[in-house]
């Protein structure tokens, strides 16, 4: 599904602010695979991402999406982003939001319509289409951009912190949603964190960068019982030993 | 809230009211016949221009052929200025190179009062309304179009990138991002744009080669010395000009509720 070459991205490469945000990275998605990145904050993380959806060109190594070099976004990818308030429009109602990327899709009016309640509904706001994004709380805001996304049906989203501005309690339910959707809808699934914890309840493997520039540290296969509960799965073995191992290899090279 | 709206209200009327009576006693106690009463003014302005049948919604003949050219032209600059603004703006404001080279040259052109600029027109166009519209057009395009390029300027980064991740046409991304992200700002250059184009206009119906407009109306009653008409016709052009940026307002909040809303919430 996903392959990342050696990938390098130098920033303002030859001035003295030359930043190396990665360096040397190689990864590998397969196909349905829930892969949750974490590392250390300011490590790259973003950088990669941006790589693999084509925002940016990385000044070395290659991305290949389904097999094809990645070189500018690719189509049947999604992306939801960090910042949900500036990243949904705020003069669309949140159903024209979700509809607006369908207008690619060759769809009439009246089915991206469809589509779009649809998948409101999965993300639990079949009620606030006609609202606008403005008078939704923080966390309903970002299940808005996830169901932009799931609109689209796409086979790979990825996510951009995208639980990093929400309290403690909607961040937990928008844990649950991406596990829930994630069943219904056939896709493979790369989120970006930082939170240690969430990486191993979310994922089905981690991968662990090192402070930038950032290249893999640590791969783990996380095999707990399903399915997920906040309480029962924290509170498991498994869980406790997978999230000591991941912190130990952020940590390890985020104080070098 | 709504009782502090109504609070304010009555102060604005009270501030009216006792403003218009200082002035009422201050031209009776001068006695000059530059400056007649405020009653007069209104008694002449309802003779002038509101004294008509009921089946003209009580204007005269002397309104249809004072205020509705007037209108006429000023809405027509208006509109002409204020559409080659926003296109113009969008289109420098595309490109962030086009709009650093341009940058000067417009603030040279916007820092030009129109009037003095009126002799070329004039000798562009001869007298008469092609010259009044295309000095209307000349005088408001520069506010519509700065405000609009900066606008299109300064739309959120992420704004973009989510165009980019989710593949938009470069129509989609102009008409329905780049567009409603400069709306905030283009208001700001219209409204400028709209007293502006109350003062040219008047301006321009100063000049020779006018038969009919409140500018006109002006200049005549002066050479008549018809002082109570030269006034009524200065007052007439003040609420004009009060009751046109109300109905902007109004037309505003609609368009830009979404904006206002989200700027009371961070607020």
């Amino acid at each position: 599904m996903l392959e990342i070459d050696n990938l390098s991205h130098v920033y303002g490469g030859g001035t003295p602010n030359e930043h190396h945000a990665i360096d040397g990275l190689n990864l590998s998605v397969a196909e349905g695979e829930l892969l949750c990145i974490v590392g250390p904050s300011g490590c790259g993380k973003s950088t990669l991402l941006r790589s693999i959806a084509g925002l940016i060109t990385p000044t070395g190594g290659q991305v290949k999406v389904e097999g094809n070099l990645v070189r500018q976004t690719p189509d049947n990818l999604a992306v939801v982003f960090q910042d949900y308030s500036r990243s949904l429009f705020p003069w669309m109602s949140v159903a024209d939001n979700v509809a607006l990327p369908l207008r690619r899709k060759n769809m009439d009016k009246s089915r991206r319509r469809e589509a779009a309640q649809e998948a409101l509904e999965s993300v639990g706001l079949e009620a606030a289409g006609r609202k606008y994004p403005f008078q939704l709380s923080g966390g309903m805001q970002q299940r808005v951009a996830i169901a932009r996304a799931l609109a689209y049906r796409p086979t790979l989203m990825l996510m951009d912190e995208p639980f990093g501005s929400v309290d403690a309690q909607t961040r937990e339910d928008l844990e649950d949603l991406v596990l829930k959707v994630r069943g219904h809808h056939q896709m493979t699934i790369v989120l970006i964190t930082h939170d240690i914890d969430e990486s191993v309840y979310v994922g089905d493997r981690v991968v662990v960068l090192s402070k930038a520039p950032a290249h893999v540290v640590g791969d783990l296969k996380v095999d707990l019982p399903g399915p997920r509960d906040q309480i029962t799965t924290r509170e498991h073995p498994d869980f406790v030993h997978l999230r000591a191992e991941v912190g130990r290899l952020v940590r390890g090279h985020a104080t070098v | 809230m709504r009782g502090r709206g109504m609070r304010t209200a009555v102060f604005r009327l009270l501030v009216l009211v006792g403003l218009v009576a200082i002035w009422e006693a201050g031209t009776w106690a001068a006695d000059n016949p530059f400056f007649p009463r405020p009653s007069t003014i209104v008694v002449r302005m309802h003779e002038l221009w509101f004294s008509g049948p009921p089946t003209a919604l009580f204007l005269t003949e002397g309104a249809v052929a004072d205020i509705l050219p007037s209108l006429g032209r000023m809405a027509l600059g208006f509109a002409g200025g204020a559409l080659g603004g926003v296109v113009l703006g969008l289109a420098v404001g595309l490109s962030a190179r086009v709009y650093d080279y341009l940058d000067g040259v417009l603030q040279f052109l916007r820092a030009i009062p129109p009037p003095a600029l009126v002799t070329v027109f004039l000798v562009l166009f001869g007298f008469g309304l092609r010259m009044q519209l295309a000095f209307i057009m000349f005088s408001i395009v520069w506010p519509v179009l700065l405000n609009t390029a900066d606008g299109a300027r300064s739309v959120e980064p992420l704004h973009l990138q989510t165009c980019q991740a989710f593949r938009l046409s470069r129509a989609e991304r102009l008409f329905r991002v780049i567009l409603p992200s400069a709306l905030p700002k283009m208001f700001a250059g219209l409204r400028l744009a709209l007293s502006l184009s109350l003062i040219v206009m008047v301006f321009s119906e100063l000049l020779p080669g006018t038969t009919n407009g409140i500018g006109f109306q002006l200049t005549f009653a002066y050479q008549s010395f018809d002082l109570p008409a030269m006034w009524a016709g200065i007052v007439l052009l003040g609420v004009l000009g009060y009751l046109l940026n109300e109905l902007f307002l109004v037309v505003e909040r609609r368009v830009l509720a979404w904006h206002h809303a989200a700027q009371r919430l961070v607020g």
